[in-house]
């Protein structure tokens, strides 16, 4: 087996981002939605973490960042999710249509 | 391909630790997105977490291991727990799963793999491939210099938003304004 080098962790990160991208298109549910997106901001962290390796710190400090977006974006979405059950008592992304012409 | 040799420990089997770290990052993952129970992909996103935190670990960042395992497993997947919990999932569980749109997400992994794989193929000069060793053990302190110096303004901004975000969620989960 070849030595780890950073492509396989390249070619995780991938993997996983398109994992979280089927994730948010294909499911109905509005906070297995906002879990895939979970994923796909992983994803890139764990690009960014593989790449501070040979470059430098930036990487890893930009990751913190991410992560500290992430849990106000997690935040403010699962607070928009109670708002819209009080109202309409379901999570299915399909009935989020009170806007529709 | 050189190897620099740093005093200290040296790294153990990380074929084997790599190999099984992102198998199981890989296969929660997939859990996440199939399964009907919104608590078990809650978990698996959990167990998802921490494989990757081992990953960061594997890569000598053992500040934003640290950081991923506290704030990202301990703070928003319980975030997330608490919230599913709140909303009565009984029902949704009974509908159905997965929306009409498969042709759109296979469209759209086979796009994003096709432009994955040629991005690496043509971008190899980025990482070459010496096996690069940083110093762990003043990692932290590297971290806080640069959080502290170079990216003060970020740092603050990201208070701001911190601040932004409870505000908006507490003003959003309340019964009467």
């Amino acid at each position: 087996m070849a030595p780890i080098g950073t492509l396989h962790y390249l070619v995780v990160a991938a993997a996983l981002f398109i994992l979280g991208v089927i994730g948010v298109l294909t499911r109905r549910n509005v906070v297995i939605v906002l879990m895939s997106i979970e994923l796909i901001l992983n994803a890139v962290n764990l690009n960014l973490v593989a790449f501070s390796r040979l470059w430098g710190l930036h990487g890893q400090v930009f990751a913190i960042f991410v992560i500290t977006d992430a849990a106000a974006e997690a935040a403010v979405g699962l607070g928009i999710l109670i708002a819209f059950f009080r109202n309409k008592e379901t999570v299915n992304v399909d009935e989020v249509d009170l806007l529709k012409w | 391909m050189q190897q620099v040799v740093q005093p200290g420990m040296q790294p153990v089997a990380t074929t084997f630790f790599f190999y099984f770290l992102s198998g199981l990052t890989l296969l929660s993952g997939v859990f996440v997105i199939i399964r009907k129970n919104p608590v078990h992909s809650a978990l698996a996103l959990i167990f998802g977490l921490l494989a990757q935190a081992g990953l960061y670990l594997m890569l000598y960042a053992p500040f934003v291991a640290g950081v991923q395992i506290i704030l990202y497993a301990g703070g928003i997947m319980v975030l997330f727990l608490f919230v599913i919990m709140l909303v009565n999932i009984e029902r949704s569980q009974r509908e159905e799963q997965f929306n009409k749109q498969w042709v759109v997400g296979l469209l759209a992994a086979v796009a994003l793999g096709a432009l994955f794989v040629v991005v690496y193929v043509k971008g190899k000069a980025l990482f070459p491939y010496r096996i690069a060793q940083p110093i762990e053990s003043s990692n932290t302190q590297q971290i806080g210099v640069m959080l502290y110096g170079q990216y003060m303004f970020a740092f603050e901004i990201a208070s701001l938003l911190l601040l932004v975000a409870i505000i908006g969620a507490v003003v959003m989960a309340k019964k009467r304004i």
